[in-house]
């Protein structure tokens, strides 16, 4: 594939930093791939592509990678992205009422982003913070004891 | 040497000095003295206690009160409180995180904390505060006074059973890594805790994360590697920062690097991060994690004892077995063995969740009962509900019964129950729980988290996922029963892993002890905890109704009619379940049925 537009040049950059960074070693792969996807928002196509060759693994084992963890996007998300814990202590902590509540309220499905490319809706296994379930994510927040009514508010703290 | 019986420590950090602490300080001193305490409270100035933004800041001991955004006009009040009348003044006192104040209370006195001993007390990102409290001095005594197989001994004499779930005894399994062939040996802390619900190991590497570097480099001693990992679900951030934090701060003060503590013994260790793959806490698929590849398991033989990471023997421990090892060898192997039961020596964090008052971590000597854990020390359950089952030891772990109550947990007991200890978590589930729902739920789960290499734990349980679902929403067969005991039968048989031969569990224990609610779901349609929406309908009941239309005018989906002060009448045809109604109701009209 040809990198021919300024942003494919971009992911580029941001893949050779990333490679780097963990000098290069096959066996970093998952920590090369986590950089570009905190620094990317997700795994562009371009970035692949030059890590496969910079690392002379086969973009096939890149990708069967890449898409076998959660945590990493091969497709662009939202400006935001929304985990919520689906986990059993979370759901019987009233866990269903909350989500249902926030699809509402976001008006799209899990997995899926919002049209205006503001919200990315996925769900999460366990964040660790049982004790104060339901619990989601936002970006890099935290929002726990969660009940449907306190959804509009921490929504709107997000532009 | 005077003796004071109390001592404020006065921050003196740039910032605190900017907003006048030392102006403070000098007002405690007056006033300390014009009450007569000078001999007995001293007043010292020290560097960073920590709530910056909000100086002026000091810390009283012994009590530890944290008093911030001191003024000046508070200080004569605050001596003449917290010293002539020992009450600490509530409003000037710094809040306690809630979170935290929910995770880890104050230990009830069925409660032994070894491995939580230092959360919440020091600070994790200080090895002095680990070292002042006997930190690092375990290692020392390994280093100094025994041989590799000494350490291993006592670890073995000790009766530690590795506490990831499996509970293989530690000891044995170092002896093993010890005495295979290779040079280069590596040793691994699993920090993948990925059971719903499970959050102990969390806990330890956010507050006392040193403890488990000790026992990685005292365990690297005895089985000779050179290099260690600390592979960390990147669920948990704060967690790989603190535990990036300490390994540092270790290196610097000589604890890690070349030439431990002076002696020829030279260990290094590194953080890596999981990538959201609750597989990864397979240790062969955790091995396969680092090395880059897939979170897939592998067939054992071999173990990873002799050939796991990079082919090289490697011994993998859960965060917790680790955590153990200083107070083992500083107290002594008796000492451990002294708690617990014949076969399960020691203690246990647990993290108890669902519908119990007091949700949060706790540590048990083994031993204890099902019924002292929920009733004494999680406080009940929650709103004066009624217990239904606990389920023990994470989405492959059972569900017990109330029958269950008075059952000793160790690792034994659990097994021949039907369940397993697992990592420790512990959800508790009321009388409003359906249980073949709560199957349904970790098999989606489980299912989701499948690795998708061997057929019968990828297919199997799919097949399982679709049987329950069907049955959750009213389309229940005979003979689905049968199907779903025979379906487990095999995927326990033929999975590759533990998380293959664990997904069944689920469902094997609640059909096991609930028999009748699969049953009453699949011959009758019904739901008898009312949680299956497809099985439930909601109704007004026309003698509480008073027609004050807030039902109607809050369903989403304008499911009911009724004129003012008429009974109202919700459509079950359009009613979606969602139980706003029965929320909004003042006079309790909506019934589920």
């Amino acid at each position: 594939m040809a990198i021919n537009t300024k942003q494919d040049r971009d992911f580029v950059k941001t893949a050779d930093e990333a490679v780097d960074m963990y000098h290069a070693k096959k066996e970093e792969l998952i920590p090369i791939l986590m950089k570009v996807n905190q620094d990317l928002g997700y795994i562009p196509k371009a970035a692949m592509e030059h890590i496969s060759s910079r690392l002379h693994v086969p973009q096939s084992h890149l990708y069967s990678v890449a898409s076998f963890y959660r945590m990493f996007f091969t497709e662009q998300t939202g400006r935001h992205v929304i985990k919520f814990c689906e986990s059993a202590p979370c759901h019987v902590a009233g866990g269903r009422e909350v989500f249902e509540a926030l699809q509402e309220q976001l008006s799209i499905s899990p997995g899926s982003t919002s049209d205006d490319g503001k919200w990315t809706l996925i769900t999460t296994s366990c964040l660790g913070v049982c004790a104060v379930g339901p619990v989601m994510m936002v970006d890099e927040d935290i929002y726990g004891n969660l009940t449907p009514e306190q959804l509009p508010d921490i929504l709107a703290k997000y532009e | 040497m005077a003796y004071f019986r109390s001592h404020i420590l006065v921050c003196n950090d740039p910032e605190c000095l900017e907003k006048g602490s030392m102006d403070i300080m000098e007002l405690l001193k007056q006033e300390i003295k014009a009450q007569g305490l000078e001999e007995e409270v001293q007043v010292l100035d020290t560097p960073r206690i920590g709530l910056c933004a909000q100086g002026p800041e000091i810390i009283v001991y012994p009590e530890g009160f944290h008093y911030i955004n001191l003024e000046k006009e508070n200080i004569t009040f605050l001596v003449k409180e917290q010293f002539l009348k020992g009450r600490p003044v509530e409003k000037w006192l710094a809040p306690k995180k809630p979170q935290a104040e929910q995770e880890l209370r104050e230990p009830t006195q069925k409660e032994v904390r070894v491995v939580l001993r230092n959360c919440g007390k020091i600070d994790p990102q200080n090895i002095e505060e680990y070292i002042a409290e006997d930190g690092y001095a375990a290692l020392a005594t390994v280093l100094s006074e025994k041989s590799p197989d000494d350490v291993i001994q006592l670890v073995k004499d000790s009766g530690l059973r590795g506490r990831g779930g499996a509970g293989f005894p530690t000891g044995v399994k170092w002896g093993f890594t010890r005495d295979a062939a290779g040079d280069q040996k590596y040793v691994i802390c699993n920090a993948d805790e990925g059971d719903p619900g499970a959050f102990m190991n969390r806990a330890v590497l956010e507050g006392d994360p040193h403890s488990v570097i000790e026992g990685m480099i005292i365990a690297a001693y005895a089985i000779g590697a050179s290099q260690g990992y600390i592979y960390c679900r990147a669920e948990y951030p704060i967690a790989v920062q603190t535990v990036k934090i300490a390994i540092n701060q270790a290196k610097n003060y000589g604890l890690l690097g070349e030439n431990i503590f002076g002696t020829d013994f030279s260990f290094d260790l590194e953080v890596r991060q999981g990538a959201g793959a609750f597989v990864c806490g397979e240790e062969t698929a955790l091995i396969a994690s680092i090395e880059g590849k897939r979170g897939e398991p592998r067939p054992r033989p071999p173990f990873p004892a002799v050939s796991g990471l990079f082919d090289k023997p490697t011994n993998i421990n859960n965060v917790e077995s680790y955590a153990n090892v200083p107070q083992i060898i500083l107290r002594g192997p008796q000492w451990f063995a002294d708690m617990g039961t014949e076969k399960s020596k020691g203690t246990k964090t647990f993290a108890l969740a669902g519908d119990v008052n007091k949700t949060g971590l706790i540590e048990v000597p083994f031993g204890i009962t099902i019924r002292e854990i929920i009733y004494e020390i999680g406080g009940g359950i929650k709103d004066g509900r009624a217990f239904k089952a606990i389920q023990t030891g994470g989405p492959m772990g059972g569900c017990l019964p109330a029958e269950y109550l008075d059952l000793p947990v160790d690792y034994e007991e659990l097994t021949k129950a039907g369940s397993i200890m697992g990592s420790g978590g512990m959800v508790v589930m009321d009388d409003e729980t359906c249980m073949v729902d709560i199957a349904r739920f970790f098999l989606e789960f489980i299912q989701d988290e499948s690795c998708g290499k061997c057929v019968p734990c990828r297919v199997g349980t799919k097949r399982m996922l679709e049987i329950v679902t069907r049955i959750c929403e009213g389309n229940g067969r005979d003979g689905d029963i049968e199907l779903l005991e025979n379906l487990s039968a095999e995927i326990v048989e033929d999975s590759l892993c533990g998380l293959g031969k664990g997904a069944p569990n689920p469902v094997i224990s609640t059909l096991r002890f609930f028999r009748d609610e699969y049953e009453a779901h699949i011959f009758n349609k019904e739901c008898p905890a009312k949680v299956c929406r497809a099985l439930i309908n909601y109704d007004i009941d026309p003698e509480a109704c008073v027609g004050c239309t807030l039902c109607a005018r809050n369903c989403p989906v304008d499911a009911i009619t009724g004129e003012r002060k008429e009974t109202h009448v919700i459509d079950p045809d359009i009613c979606i379940r969602c139980g706003i109604c029965k929320q909004v109701c003042n006079y309790d009209a909506v019934k589920v049925t």
